[in-house]
């Protein structure tokens, strides 16, 4: 289609869904498909049907709505609210009455919904992911237009660098250096890679991005490929997300048939074409020369840097590499331009940041504040704080690369810098809330069984040094361990840091460096006295471990 | 394999495809894609077996893979698994009868359900010892 | 080619653009240790044990993929460096099953050889005690995982040199193992053309000749060298 085109079909779209009486949105993202969504999506539109009300009330899935441990959760546009906990004998009055079901109505004023900044997550819930249409209405694929008419390559990577967008994936390079850097590189033949290959435990921020709005990342990765001169892309997406591929799948035909993918996109000389490829359970693929490798074909293991994929990546050619949420940005960055973008964070890091919020908390789900939100913000006002009387103990960011944060630490902004100054990372999004039944050392333990079984086996101190290091800690939890064993877990740990090969072996150590660093008593305690101060390991004959 | 062009970085496709086709990745299996995409027999057991979602075995009828994520991990997945284990078979085999295959899964994105367990594809959420022993009962394990 | 001047552990070397610090380094005298890097095969940097400070630079880098820069300041030992490589070797040793005193390549083992130069008389790390079998179902040669430090060595040169590609490495991690082709007993490999190339590059007793008693095994490492410069410059010269 031209661009003219698109803002006809985008007025056109907007017009036909302003005129139903009632639009129903229901949640179809994997949390609350698991307690019954899509029953409840079909006995609407079986009621839809029965009403007679077919062409007046139309309901739609999307991607996810937030707050997950409220699910089956379905938004009205007649009453413009949300509803948790939605059964199929709902279905009649969410219909036609929705006024009806108060008891079930959300309280979208409550500090879950209002501490939140949605830009990445601005259409998830809000679009069904599976009509193209639905994005081009929300003002989809725009950006693209503006970049292809407007900007040209050159000044959208201006945008981009102006922005101060940072990579989401986790280190958090600047993502307009890394383009320029692809941008430079001589030759026809690049790629655009986006890695979604989201692999931490207890983050699932990419995978509701994918499912709940997929046009986004394909837009965020096409105007990156204009951007640097690229033609062929790939996204790099973990075996185990079906319903994500699935959607991405539909969303690559649907875009290729709209011609806003593969060849003359908007009817210029710009052709793109996205391939999926799906990964097969590697946590290390996360890295991106190991996902390089995977994508061609071989075992997924890193290889030493330099070269850099920007200069030497997908069969030797200059590659970009960014992950799901940093494409996610893109095209309202665009759209907005860089100085709108840079207006929201911090000094250092600009924008905003979903979070996977998971465990000891009252409201799990998926938000997204600005940067530089302090953690007891996302903790106590948006998630509810710790259920069940316990008190709060840690929270652990960036998954097994990461750290865990005490209490005192509470109201550290989240930024960048300043999770690496109290010795955890960014990360990609988790966020896990422990409570005072947690035991810090098998927490560790458990991070470093992860190291372990992920480990890609090509280096040593990683192969080997993590297996060290779990014998150590699973004895620790067992009461059998010594001082002189604590001694050499922390060698251990600079070892693996300074020596490893790749990412997965450096920040290996980092749940055991940041659990000593805060909570040594507990492991003197487990060392000395055979005694766990949360009760929960051993040394009756209970492990507290996962094998 | 056509589809792919016989094209050797197209290994992990291909696998994928056979082992949605066949359930499982036999040794005879591996020995022809290797011969049609003109791979080392090596290279094809190599990347087979370096990722996890590859299968060289057959599945048993019915799988449980016990989500071992941080969030179902605090929520007390490690006891469900032990129950499961403790019922039918460790972790990562199945059954002597080919009845119940068990699997530990890294995080599957469901943190929300914690503890989750997949049951034949399908997500049962909070699960507890009980409720799976139950599950077990059902399909009529001993 | 350009010449290039740098100062490796206080002394002054020269090297050609295009080497690496490692090669440029033993050239000069300097002998940093390795595991993963033989002469003649494409280096994967994986052992860690050549890695070496480069001034100005943060992390240590593996002196054997580390191309040499003009004015370079290198240091291949220094306490720290010295700490980490017996580290290494301590979990190597932890890993396996290292029994020296029943091994075919005892006295001739690099891996016995690095603990002997870095001075570990003892581990203090809990040895794993893998399960592992010995597979000897070739003729000639035979394959003990329990002595295999994972250098793939003998994958590299059978791919690389041989063109054969018998060897590969099944599973991850820990778990890690040399296989032949579909995991088959070596003597039943199809592609194997029994060269035995992979036996002398093999650093440890893991890949050895059948028939030697203990110590008895001497590794031939030239001849590596031998066909590379005969392939590339044809010269036949060792």
């Amino acid at each position: 289609m031209t661009v003219e085109e698109l803002f006809d079909q985008q007025a056109a779209e907007v017009e036909r869904q302003n005129a139903l009486e009632n639009r129903i949105y229901c949640c179809t993202a994997a949390g609350c498909v698991s307690c019954g969504s899509e029953a409840v999506r079909k006995a609407i539109g079986e009621e839809i049907k029965s009403q007679g009300l077919t062409g007046k009330v139309e309901v739609c899935g999307t991607g996810c709505m937030g707050l997950c441990s409220k699910g089956p959760l379905v938004r009205t546009s007649k009453d413009d609210a949300l509803y948790g906990g939605v059964d199929v004998s709902n279905a009649a009055a969410l219909v036609s009455a929705p006024e009806t079901l108060a008891p079930l109505r959300i309280d979208t004023s409550a500090p879950f919904f209002i501490k939140q900044k949605k830009i990445v997550l601005g259409n998830s819930g809000r679009v069904d992911p599976e009509k193209i249409m639905d994005y081009i209405a929300a003002g989809g694929y725009q950006a693209l237009a503006r970049a292809c008419t407007e900007l040209g390559p050159a000044g959208t990577l201006d945008e981009v660098k102006k922005s101060g967008l940072r990579g989401r994936g986790g280190a958090g390079y600047p993502t307009g250096l890394k383009w320029e850097l692809v941008a430079r590189q001589p030759g026809d033949v690049k790629y655009v890679v986006c890695n979604a290959d989201e692999g931490d435990p207890g983050a699932f921020m990419d995978r509701s991005v994918l499912e709940g709005d997929p046009h986004r990342v394909l837009e965020g990765m096409a105007i990156a490929a204009y951007a640097v001169g690229a033609q062929q892309g790939y996204i790099y997406v973990r075996g185990e997300y079906a319903l994500a591929i699935q959607r991405l799948q539909l969303a690559i035909r649907q875009a290729e048939r709209e011609r806003l993918l593969g060849n003359r996109i908007l009817d210029s000389a710009f052709q793109f074409r996205v391939d999926l490829r799906i990964g097969a359970g590697a946590f290390v693929c996360g890295e991106e020369t190991a996902l390089l490798a995977s994508i061609e074909g071989r075992r997924g293991q890193p290889r030493p840097r330099p070269p850099y994929p920007p200069e030497a990546g997908l069969w030797g050619k200059p590659t970009l590499i960014n992950n799901v949420e940093t494409f996610a940005n893109i095209p309202p960055l665009i759209q907005n331009g860089g100085e709108w973008f840079a207006s929201t964070g911090t000094a250092t890091s600009k924008g905003t940041k979903v979070f996977a919020l998971a465990g000891k908390i009252a409201n799990t789900g998926l938000i997204e504040v600005p940067m530089g939100t302090p953690l007891r913000e996302i903790l106590f006002d948006i998630g509810g704080g710790v259920p069940g009387g316990l008190e709060f103990k840690a929270a652990q960011t960036g998954g097994p690369s990461g750290g865990c944060i005490p209490a005192e630490f509470l109201d550290t902004p989240v930024d960048y810098e300043s999770l690496a100054r109290i010795g955890s990372i960014m990360g990609s999004g988790g966020l896990i809330v422990m409570d005072s039944s947690s035991c810090m050392v098998d927490v560790a333990r458990f991070f470093m069984e992860f190291c372990m079984d992920e480990s890609c086996g090509k280096c040593i101190p990683c192969r080997a040094g993590t297996v060290q290091m779990h014998d150590i800690l699973l004895r620790m939890t067992k009461g059998e361990a010594s001082s002189r064993d604590m001694a050499i877990l922390e060698e251990l740990c600079t070892l693996l840091r300074e020596t490893s090969l790749c990412g997965l072996g450096q920040t290996a150590p980092n749940p055991v460096v940041s659990t000593l660093r805060y909570f040594r008593p507990e492991y003197e305690m487990h060392i000395r006295d055979h005694r766990c101060p949360a009760g929960l390991c051993e040394m009756k004959g209970n492990e507290g471990g996962a094998r | 394999m056509s589809r792919h062009h016989y094209s050797g970085d197209a290994l992990i496709e291909v696998l994928h495809t056979a082992q949605e086709l066949y359930g499982f990745l036999s040794p005879g299996l591996l020995k022809s894609i290797a011969r049609k995409l003109r791979l080392p027999p090596s290279r094809v057991l190599g990347v087979a077996t370096f990722y996890h979602f590859f299968s060289l075995k057959p599945k048993g009828e019915h799988t449980f893979v016990v989500c071992l994520g941080t969030a179902c991990y605090v929520a007390g997945a490690p006891n469900v698994l032990t129950a499961l284990e403790h019922r039918s078979t460790k972790a990562g085999t199945t059954t002597a009868d080919g009845k119940v295959s068990v699997d530990g899964a890294r995080c599957i994105g469901s943190c929300g359900l914690a503890p989750a367990v997949i049951y034949n594809g399908r997500i049962l959420a909070r699960v507890t010892p009980e409720s799976i022993s139950k599950e077990l009962d059902r399909i009529g394990v001993e | 080619m350009s010449v290039v001047t740098l100062e490796i552990d206080g002394k002054v070397c020269t090297g050609v653009s295009g080497e690496t610090v490692f090669d440029v380094a033993w050239n000069n005298g300097v002998k940093i240790p390795r595991l993963c890097h033989i002469g003649g095969l494409p280096n994967i940097g994986a052992c860690r044990l050549c890695l070496v400070e480069v001034e100005g630079q943060k992390k240590l880098l593996p002196a054997c993929i580390t191309p040499v820069q003009e004015g370079m300041v290198v240091r291949t030992w220094s306490e720290k460096l010295i700490a980490h490589r017996r580290l290494i070797v301590e979990l190597l040793f932890a890993e396996r099953n290292h029994v020296c005193s029943v091994c075919v390549v005892n006295r001739n083992c690099e891996l016995q050889d690095l603990a002997v130069e870095l001075g570990l008389d003892h581990i203090r790390l809990r040895y794993q005690f893998p399960k592992l079998v010995a597979d000897t179902s070739h003729e000639r040669f035979g394959l003990d995982h329990n002595r295999c430090v994972l250098c793939t060595r003998c994958v590299r040169v059978c791919d690389e040199v041989e063109g054969a590609h018998t060897w590969d490495v099944s599973r991850r991690g820990a778990l890690s193992q040399i296989i032949a082709d579909l995991g088959e007993p070596w003597g039943e490999s199809d592609t194997c053309t029994s060269c035995g190339k992979c036996v002398q590059v093999c650093p440890t007793g893991a890949l050895f000749e059948k028939g030697k008693a203990v110590s008895e095994m001497r590794k031939d490492r030239g001849f590596l060298k031998y066909i590379v410069t005969a392939r590339e410059k044809g010269q036949w010269i060792r």
